[in-house]
């Protein structure tokens, strides 16, 4: 007994230094809520903290449907000031749980309309990333074969076995290219290229990870398939994270029309917070130049600012879709549920 | 065997004992209503009100009942596999000298502490499309096209769920086998029983209570599986968990995945009290034996070809996997594009050097001393915390007459609940107090210790009940207090049984994923998390040094389990 009580005694302790070495000083505190994928450099944020006096803490659960889940979930109660993360595919259940408080940025008017998908001004637009299939460039040169680039090329012959989806029910890039596929073949169409799809050996993975890392040839988990459905940024980040280090990309994206869908990420102020000018002093910031062009190498997404500058391996290696599939959050709000439930039943059973 | 005399349970008789039991679950239940039963009916209660006036879609009985028959499919294969393996490697570990015993009895207990992550990333290396075996039967054969293919199959499912749960049968029974008085074996013998009937008849029916622990705690563990499943079975192979998940995470259905946790919850108490019923009233009294008093070399050629079989099993499901991840960690891959299938191997330290840089900058970058630290301090608390609680229900019960153990259901009940759904529910109840940073971090460990006591109490409550009550009673007669029966009785016979359960505590806190990712701070993220950080993002660097975090993770884990099985 007395030496569990020493034990935790000491893990207290260690706790406490932790903690303390942690916050120096008491300033008031502004809690962002926000998927695991969010990330922002050390120097931007504590330029934010320093010119309005704030620690910013952040919150991080999960994937963006998580997130979003669990901001429905305290609503009311928040869980902190600023939601960041619900993409077009989540925005109108979101607005739906009326989770925000209506707040129209400064800033708002550098966005491209295209972009501003809430006339309510509930959620502010942040950044934006196209979900295309990535194809391994070595393996299809070492095979004299074409790359595919359109949907309909990939339920030819020569490509059979050759690609590999996530699952949408549970992989938010694999709902986007559900999402796409509903786009251009319609919703009486687009089971009917997934069978042909499912007869052309496609392979489903259940997330992103498990694609991209154990059956995708260019990968470092070198697995079967040489087309992965991930993101448009992608190739750059093999340059970026490459070993050993690499002047040219191992991937691309197919980027012809309709392949790819762009995914774009909102903001907003939870309803219930205790913060709102600061928060929406966040949001500001959020579409301020240094944190747009931060996002790039920390999320892996695009700025909705267009005058932000996009790094070299960005501008060399991962391009966006011209014309990306698109479809409005009310279509898909109102559909997702059915239409991930007929895949299921159309290609898993 | 069926002697009532000189049981460990009837104990108990007046009211006395009774407000004595009531007096020592108090705390324990306390515990687990506050960090158990209340979130999980105020996120029930969440599920059914806060739908703002959306039409409930409903699940069809289909829905529901093809992921349960396919739950109770896997389980059940699943934990005979696990028997099939566990009870002669039980035997092993608690009956025979062999060389690197030590070593092979750390080993088996690793797994227990990976995220499936890693075992999903682990297995990859060794049986995927480009593991290790793949690659080495593609240059052998000189095949263009990887010849094994594991990827996303059910067999896939049924070695991963061996490999974590194989640990739980051989320090469950084998603890219990060990402690087995070995007299009782050798008047079988002596009265002619050949090996497998003193097995049938002597032995099987003394480690029955720890079998059916032991059963019940892999079938609940399969039962419940999650990453398992996603990772490595894939799409096709969807149990209760997943489609919860799905459901409240994904379609944010909440009334259905509500529906969908009741009908896992009704399934798990039903489970455990069959497994109660089942157990009955077979406790044996077990006098303390010598430490090593039943262990033996291999003797007969028979016993030799088991021995020796055994390990060599034991070894090729536990150390190699695991080798293949830390190869895979100082690896780089190199595959010529002209070539073909043609590959090359070269060693570096760079993923490991990578762990140390913060490459880009981030706020969220964590040095892997500290996410080490974080997994030590929380582990510990967990540690302190399940221990503690546990001896109390533990004692508790064992002073119960064994129907009354509704407590056991209430206890166990943990066990068969998602931890997506326990994180969610402590975060959700917890949000609206304003309770401090060092209690909100005090969540993680209470998350450790609400899933890892029952395994504490399983592991410690048969030791404690099959102390005859003779040896009390004679020390009681002679004099002693009775603390000082607790302090010279009881502890030493039970030590070694509370060292492995709270090596489970230990390892069970290492390990979780699913609720810490819901209640870690960011700035204190523990090394599975750590680990899916990396394989969030893709590059040949991020694989790497998740690879090499977990290796890191897996050493920790093996050091600490070393240490503390020294201490026996």
């Amino acid at each position: 007994m007395k030496h569990l009580i020493i034990l935790l005694a000491f893990c207290f302790s260690l706790l406490a230094g932790c903690r303390s070495a942690e916050s120096p000083i008491e300033a008031p505190t502004l809690t962002v809520v926000t998927h695991d994928s969010f990330s922002v450099s050390e120097g931007v944020i504590s330029k934010f903290e320093q010119e309005n006096n704030v620690k910013v803490i952040f919150l991080k659960s999960g994937d963006a449907g998580v997130a979003l889940n669990k901001a429905i979930l305290t609503k009311g109660n928040p869980l902190g000031d600023v939601f960041f993360g619900v993409d077009n595919t989540f925005l109108s259940r979101a607005l739906e749980e009326g989770i925000f408080s209506p707040y129209v940025s400064s800033n708002l008017n550098s966005v491209p309309e295209a972009f501003q998908l809430d006339s309510t001004h509930q959620v502010t637009p942040v950044d934006f990333g196209d979900v295309c299939i990535n194809y391994d460039i070595a393996w299809f040169e070492t095979r004299g074969l074409n790359v595919p680039w359109s949907l309909e090329n990939l339920t030819y012959p020569e490509y059979k076995d050759l690609l590999v989806v996530e699952n949408p029910a549970i992989s938010s890039p694999g709902l986007a290219f559900l999402l796409a596929t509903v786009a251009h073949f319609g919703e009486d169409g687009y089971l009917d290229f997934w069978r042909r799809l499912k007869d052309n050996g496609v392979v489903l993975a259940n997330d992103w990870n498990s694609a991209y890392y154990t059956n995708f040839s260019a990968s470092s988990g070198r697995g079967s398939q040489p087309m992965v459905v991930s993101y448009a940024s992608s190739p750059a980040a093999e340059v970026i994270f490459a070993d050993p280090p690499r002047k040219d990309a191992p991937t691309a994206s197919i980027t012809g029309k309709d392949t790819c869908f762009r995914q774009i990420e909102f903001a907003g102020i939870l309803k219930g917070s205790q913060n709102e000018t600061l928060a929406g002093k966040f949001i500001d910031f959020m579409l301020s130049r240094s944190f747009q062009e931060d996002i790039p190498l920390q999320m892996f997404m695009y700025p909705v600012y267009p005058g932000a500058a996009l790094p070299a391996e960005f501008t060399a290696f991962a391009k966006t879709a011209e014309e990306p599939a698109m479809m409005d959050p009310e279509t898909i709000a109102k559909n997702r549920e059915k239409w991930i439930r007929d895949w299921t039943e159309t290609i898993l059973k | 065997m069926n002697n009532p005399e000189g049981r460990g349970a009837p104990e108990v008789t007046g009211s006395g004992s009774t407000w004595k039991t009531w007096g020592l679950l108090a705390l324990p239940l306390f515990f687990l209503v506050v960090f158990f039963y209340l979130p999980i009916i105020n996120t029930f209660k969440f599920a059914f009100t806060n739908t703002s006036g959306r039409p409930i879609s409903p699940i069809d009985l289909a829905g529901i009942w093809r992921p349960l028959a396919f739950t109770f499919y896997q389980a059940a294969l699943s934990t005979g596999l696990t028997l099939v393996i566990g009870i002669p490697a039980a035997l092993l570990f608690s009956r025979f000298f062999f060389k690197g015993k030590r070593i092979l009895r750390t080993l088996v207990m690793v797994p227990f502490i990976l995220p499936t992550v890693v075992v999903a990333a682990g297995f990859n290396s060794l049986l995927g499309p480009r593991g290790w075996l793949n690659l080495a039967l593609m240059s052998i054969l000189n095949l263009s096209t990887p010849p094994i293919d594991l990827l996303y199959s059910l067999a896939a499912i049924l070695i991963a769920h061996v490999f974590y749960n194989t640990s739980v049968l051989i320090r469950l029974v084998g603890s219990a086998w060990s402690r087995l008085d070995i007299q009782l074996e050798q008047a079988g013998r002596v009265l002619g029983a050949t090996g497998w009937r003193n097995f049938v008849e002597v032995t099987f029916p003394l480690l029955r209570p720890s079998i059916l622990s032991a059963i019940l705690l892999v079938f609940l563990f399969d039962f419940t599986s999650f990453g398992v499943i996603l990772l490595l079975g894939g799409p096709q192979f969807a149990t209760l968990e997943v489609v919860i998940y799905i459901q409240s995470m994904h379609l944010l259905n909440f009334p259905a995945a509500a529906v969908l946790s009741g009908v896992q919850m009704i399934c798990t108490i039903t489970i455990i009290v069959l497994m109660a019923r089942l157990a009955g009233n077979t406790i044996v009294p077990l006098a303390p034996r010598l430490r090593e008093e039943g262990m033996r070399a291999a003797g007969s050629i028979k016993e030799k070809v088991f021995v020796f079989g055994m390990v060599c099993l034991l070894f090729l499901i536990f150390l190699v996997p695991l080798l293949a991840l830390i190869l895979r960690s100082i690896t780089r891959l190199e595959f010529d594009p002209g070539q073909g299938n043609a590959f090359q191997t070269t060693f570096t330290p760079v993923y490991y050097q990578e762990l140390f840089t913060n490459r880009r900058g981030s706020i969220f970058y964590v040095p892997p001393i500290e996410a080490m630290r974080n997994s030590l301090v929380y582990a510990a608390m967990a540690v302190v915390i399940s221990v503690f609680l546990g001896m109390l229900v533990s004692i508790a019960h064992s002073g119960m007459n064994s129907k009354s153990k509704w407590s056991e259901v209430l206890i166990a009940l943990p066990l068969g609940t998602s931890a997506v759904s326990l994180g969610l529910g402590l975060l959700l109840l917890f949000n609206g107090f304003n309770w401090g940073a060092a209690l909100a971090v005090m969540l993680v460990p209470i998350a450790h210790s609400v899933v890892a006591m029952p395994f504490f109490i399983r592991t410690v409550q048969p030791a404690l009940v099959s102390i005859p009550i003779t040896f009390k009673h004679s020390a009681a007669v002679l004099g002693a207090s009775a603390s000082r029966i607790w302090r010279e009785i009881t502890l030493p016979i039970l030590w070694r049984p509370i060292l492995a359960g709270a090596l489970f505590a230990f390892t069970i806190s290492l390990g979780e994923f699913g609720a810490t990712s819901f209640l870690a701070r960011p700035e204190f993220p523990t090394m599975p998390i750590a680990i899916s950080r990396f394989l969030t993002v893709p590059g040949a660097l991020n694989y790497g040094q998740a690879m090499a975090m977990s290796t890191l993770l897996m050493l920790i884990c093996a050091v600490c389990v070393f240490a503390i099985d020294r201490l026996e």
